[in-house]
Formats: C-alpha cells, structure tokens, sequence
C-alpha cells in the first residue's frame, strides 16, 4: 500500500556490479518505502535475480559503482549476516538442502541469532517449537517438516513454504522473494501468497522479483518495474504487469519506439 | 623375504620381549601360533612410503618410540564411574587398561548366556581349545603385515566373545581400551564369533587418559556365519600424540550381515585397515567410515571387500573432515571374485577441507571378474559449498557459526548411524565441541 507517513527503507542509486569481472547490474534506481510492495520483471539474464543478491550481499558479486541505503544506512559493505539481522530477507528461488541439519534446529539457530542481535527475546526448544507451529498453520505445513533435514528431499513448493516461514520467523523490514512463484502449483502459490499478504504490514515492504504475472494476481504490486540488461527500464503501476502478461517483453521495446517517434 | 635385513627397529622390540614370549604355555596351538608370528616378525621390516600400500603414511617416526609392552598391571584411579561414563547401556563390559585385563573395572555379570565371553588363555579345553584351533589367527594372516604378526606374537590377555546362535543380544556389548600413560605400547586382540542367526553390536573403544606418545597395535577378527547379524562400532579417540595401528577381518557367511562404523577422533598417527570377505551368497555388509582430524594429525583408512560368491551385497561410505595441517587417507579397494555374479557394490568417499593446508589423499579401486554385476564408486575432495554458506549467512549467522554448522551437518551422516544412543548422544557433543573450535 501506498502510505503518505511512509518512510523510505530501501534507496539504490546508480548501482553497478559484476560477477567473475562480468558486469550485470548497469545502473539500477529504485527507491521503496514502508508498506509498499514493488515488483521487478524481466527476462532471464535481464539481471534481477542478481539484483535480490545483491541486495543480501552474496559474496560472488561485486558492487563497483553507486550506493545501496538501507534504512538510511549504507549496507553495501556489510556481512550477509549483518544485512540480515538489521532486516533484509532473501527468499531464494532455489533454497538450499542442507542434508544432517534438521530444519528445527536450523530454524531454531537462525531466530534466535537474529532476535538475540535484535536485542529480543531467545526462545529455548519447547517454546520455539510451539512458536514455530504457530507460524506453520500460515503455510499449512505439516510438522513433520521440523525433523527433516533443511530441505531435503522437499518438494519445490515445500521449499518455497519453508522460505516463508523463515520470513515469518525473521520478520524482516524488507522481503526480497525471487521467483518465489516458480516451481509452484496453482494450490501451492496460493498458500505462499496468502502467507506472504499475511506478513505484509505498513511497516515492511517486499520486492517480489518475478518472470511472469501470475504470482502478482495473487500478491498485489504498488509498483511493477521491469529490468533489462541490468537497469530498470521502465516503472509503472501493477497494470503494467497485465500488459507484459497480454503483449510479450517486446512489447516494452516497441511501445518505446512509439513513444520515442511521438516525442 | 629372506633376503630382507633384519628391521633394527624390530630387532630391538623382540630383544626386549624374549623373556616374556618364551616360556612354555599350557596350550599348544596359541603357543604355536605366536612361535610363528614372531618368526615372521624376524623377517619382515616396518613399511616405509615406499611400499604401494603405505605411500601416504610416513611411520618411521615410530622408530624413535620402542615402546615396551606393559608388563605389570597397571596402577590406576580410575574408578567405576569414570568408566561408566563410556558407555550407559551396555550387557557386558571389558576393561583393558594399556593392554592389561582389569576384571575390577569389567562387567561379565549378564542374564544372557547366550554370551560367552573369555580371556584367548583360557582357550584351553574342550570346546573352547576347538574354538582357538578353528578361528584365531585364520582371518587375520601376518604373513605380509607385519603390525598383525607383531600382535599375534605377542596376544595373550585377548578377549574371545562367542554369541550363541539365534541369540538376540538387545544391548551392546562394550570393548573399552584405556590407554593410562605415555610411553606405552598394547597390543589388543579380539576374536568376535556370532553364531548361525544370531544378532549383536558390540562397541569397540579406543580413549586416552593422558596427552603423550604411545603405541596400539589392535588386531580385531569377527565371524558372522549363517543370517547372523553383527554391528561393529569402532571409536578410536587416541592421545593427539599417539600412534594407532589396527588391522581389522570380518568374514561374513551366507545371508549373514555386518554394519562396521569406524571413527577416527585421535592419534597423531592413525592407521585402520579393514578386511571384509563376504564369503557365502546373499551377504551383505555397510562400511562407514568418519575421520575427523585437525592440527598435525594423520589419519589413514584402508578398506579392501572381496565379494567372493554371488549375490552379495556392500555398501560403503567413507567421510573425512580435514583441519590445520591434517591429513586424511583414504583407500578402499571392492574385488568382485569371478563366481560372485549379481554383486550389488557401491562406494562413496567424500571429504571436506576446511584450510588451505589440509590435505586428503583418496584411492577407491574396483576390480571386477565377474560379468553380471552392479558396482559403482567414487569420490570428492572440497571445501564447504559457498551456496550453503550464503544460505545460512543471509539467515543472520555468522559465517564462522554457518561454518560450523555444515561441517557438523557434513559428519553427522555418519554419526547418524551410530545405532547405540548413548554413544551417538556422546559423539555428537564431541563434534560439536570440535567444530566450534574450528
């Protein structure tokens, strides 16, 4: 939603970053605030799912130019863990397994490093598991996703409901979720939205990084952006989603030029 | 062989052991045995990296350590509990401390007599002189090697375990070797027999009271006949300055199977070699191995298993976990004999890296001479998965924390089939003291 007494959380200006000297983010503006949830679309290759890892400082890639500001702050030099435990979520479009970690264990460890950085409350084992539970009805998971090693063997939608439900746990200021649509069944995206819109509040945001419109029936943009070759090349209103969906990425191209002959 | 000089190292321990191997025992077959394997030892010499087998594992560092064999028993204040703490659950308890029988520390007393539990010397009569003539010293050959030859020699205080068959025994038993002292060297012997359908785990534990330099030498040899079943869990959690040497021998007959689990925790220099044959149709075993090793320490795991009849079946995963300036060694070689159609095999050794100057030498060998087969082997060296990392970092741990998970995450595959709790709950703790130092 789109606040008057917002405030900016996220400022990017002008930035720029490689992998293995390759650069793929040319340049990307974008400011969101408190409350708003944004969407970036684009092609494969077009540099948005580097633009998410970017942002939560995987440390393939490189910032060589611009500024990333976070909540006033600059993040681009801090540990993954630091952006995390100060608020920055990635939802990974392919979470890792990590066979020999159960998932409440892991789940345990990640809440209650973050609270205890957050200054919060820690929880010990029987009081986080009856927590966890509780957040677990939002994704309608099964508990038996507790004992499991983290992610493995999941399906890819009980990879994308266990990405959440660390968002829920986390509770971050801001959520980055990358193709989080993909891999998932029409139930299955349902149940990850309605989690996700749950989660949503005016003192967060989400940037939904995604290929195609349909997660966006489900989860509502303020703003659809679409990437190109490392920039953003065009921001307007979630119609704009609905547009690509009918006319093809081209269309962005080719409704250019007209503006450009018009101009 | 005659021609090789006599090993200056060798000749030194034998001098000082002739007292002690040549009075005459009561019981002609041992005496044979030993007379035998200390000839052999007069022929052979200790390897050097020279020979194939031993190219990774430089000893010659135990030349400067002629350790005598204790010959007293030793003095101790080790009490009950602190050997209690070893193991919770156990139906039979043996204590040995460097090398030396301690009946006050030990546990015979079992409900079960189905469990036959005795020292090799008392091997002497009826049933039991048949059971020395039939088993001892027939799997564990010392002709080429000369560690076995040098236990055979010398074996007198070992412990013959015989469960009888159909027998189920519920609760393991309990081998725990203390090693009380520097400068020590023992010689541990076991002969394990599970009888026609019986089934046992037993927990063969190896632990250190002091931090100094000494010497095992243990030689285990196990029988699984006919649909028995045995679980054999090895913990070698030596002095960081010892040597371990120990050589291994299971047969398992026909439909019969053995879960061997081996971890390697301790030793300066450690060597495990293993021998599995699988010997009647429809055997099968699982060998797993972990080495978790950091600073100087040198662990060395070889495994050979000789599918020799059909039907057969083996698997096999072998995990090492290298710090510091460690070094791991890994050599398993899977012999699939002509007549052993439809073998089912399969090999995995992967090891993990955690500083530029660990380092890991891996072998996994097949060789097959039968058509019909199902055999598959390999293995991978690396480091933690960067992936991971990010993963658990952009979770908000810290990246020594996210380390540290994975690295226990990456043995606790092994430590996940340690089938006695009370030793997996230990073995757990212990790793994860370990991986919070690293």
């Amino acid at each position: 939603m789109i606040d008057a007494n917002s405030k900016t959380l996220l400022e990017v200006h002008d930035l720029h970053a490689t992998v293995g000297g390759i650069e793929i983010l040319k340049g990307v503006n974008l400011t969101v605030r408190t409350g708003e949830i944004h969407a970036i679309m684009g092609l494969n290759g077009s540099g948005k799912s580097t633009f998410s890892k970017v942002l939560a400082g995987h440390p393939s890639y490189e910032i060589t130019r611009g500024t990333v500001l976070f909540d006033g702050q600059d993040i681009s030099a801090l540990a993954p863990e630091e952006r995390a435990q100060a608020g920055v979520f990635l939802a990974f479009q392919y979470p890792v397994e990590i066979p020999g970690v159960a998932n409440n264990q892991f789940l345990r460890l990640a809440y209650n490093t973050v609270q205890g950085k957050r200054g919060k409350e820690e929880l010990d084992p029987l009081e986080f598991d009856d927590f966890v539970r509780e957040k677990m009805k939002l994704l309608k998971m099964s508990p038996d996703f507790l004992d499991r090693s983290v992610n493995e063997g999941f399906s890819g939608g009980e990879k994308k409901r266990n990405e959440i439900l660390q968002m829920a746990l986390l509770e971050p200021r801001l959520a980055l979720l990358d193709e989080t649509d993909s891999g998932l069944d029409i139930d299955a995206l349902r149940i990850v939205a309605n989690g996700v819109n749950q989660l949503a509040n005016k003192d967060n945001a989400l940037i939904l990084v995604t290929h195609y419109q349909r997660l966006l029936d489900y989860i509502v943009p303020d703003y659809v952006h679409v990437m190109e070759a490392g920039r953003i090349i065009r921001t307007s209103g979630k119609e704009l989603a609905q547009e690509l969906e009918t006319h093809g990425y081209d269309w962005i191209h080719a409704s250019d030029r007209v503006a450009g002959a018009q101009s | 062989m005659n021609t090789v000089a006599r090993d200056d190292y060798l000749e030194r321990l034998i001098e000082s052991w002739k007292k002690e191997i040549s009075p005459a025992r009561s019981i002609p077959y041992l005496d044979q045995l030993r007379a035998n394997a200390l000839g052999r030892v007069e022929l052979l010499r200790l390897p050097t990296i020279r020979d194939e087998e031993w190219r990774f594992t430089d000893i010659s560092s135990l030349r400067n350590t002629p350790f005598p064999r204790a010959s007293a028993v030793a003095s101790t204040d080790l009490d009950d509990q602190r050997v209690d703490a070893f193991l919770d659950e156990t139906a039979c308890k043996l204590v040995f401390i460097d090398g030396q029988y301690m009946p006050g520390l030990s546990n015979l007393a079992t409900d079960d007599d189905s469990i036959t539990v005795c020292s090799l010397s008392e091997l002497t009569t009826g049933a039991r002189a048949h059971i020395a003539e039939q088993y001892l010293g027939q799997l564990a050959s010392f002709q080429e090697n000369v560690f076995v030859a040098l236990n055979t020699a010398l074996m007198h205080e070992g412990v013959c375990i015989v469960v009888s068959a159909d027998a189920a025994v519920k609760v393991p038993l309990h081998i725990l070797y203390i090693s009380s002292s520097k400068d020590v060297a023992a010689y541990p012997r076991c002969l394990l027999i599970a009888e026609m359908g019986a089934r046992v785990t037993l927990v063969e534990e190896y632990v250190a009271l002091h931090e100094g330099v000494s010497l095992t030498n243990a030689v285990m040899e196990v029988y699984v006949m006919d649909s028995a079943s045995v679980n054999h869990v090895r913990v070698q959690h030596e002095s960081q300055q010892a040597f371990h040497i120990a050589n291994s021998f299971a047969q398992v007959a026909k439909a019969a199977h053995y879960d061997s689990l081996n971890l390697a925790l301790g030793a300066r220099i450690s060597r495990f070699d293993e021998r599995i044959t699988l010997a009647g149709e429809n055997a099968e075993c699982e060998v797993d191995g972990l080495a978790l090793i950091a600073d100087r320490q040198l662990a060395d795991t070889h495994t050979f298993i000789d599918h020799a009849l059909p039907y057969g079946k083996s698997r096999q995963l072998h995990k090492c976990i290298v710090d510091g300036n460690a070094h791991g060694v890994f050599s398993g070689k899977i012999m699939v004999r002509p007549h052993a159609q439809l073998t089912d095999a399969r090999q995995l050794n992967r090891s993990l890296l955690l500083s530029d100057k660990a380092r890991m030498d891996t072998k996994p060998q097949l060789e097959i001479f039968a058509d019909d087969v199902k055999c598959a082997h390999g293995a991978t060296v690396g480091q933690l998965d960067k992936e991971s990392l990010f993963y658990l970092q952009s979770r908000g741990l810290a990246e020594v924390a996210a380390r540290n998970l994975l690295t226990y995450a990456f043995g606790g595959e092994i430590i996940d089939r340690v089938v006695v709790p009370s030793l997996k709950r230990r073995l757990e703790e212990y790793i994860l003291a370990r991986t919070r130092i690293g």
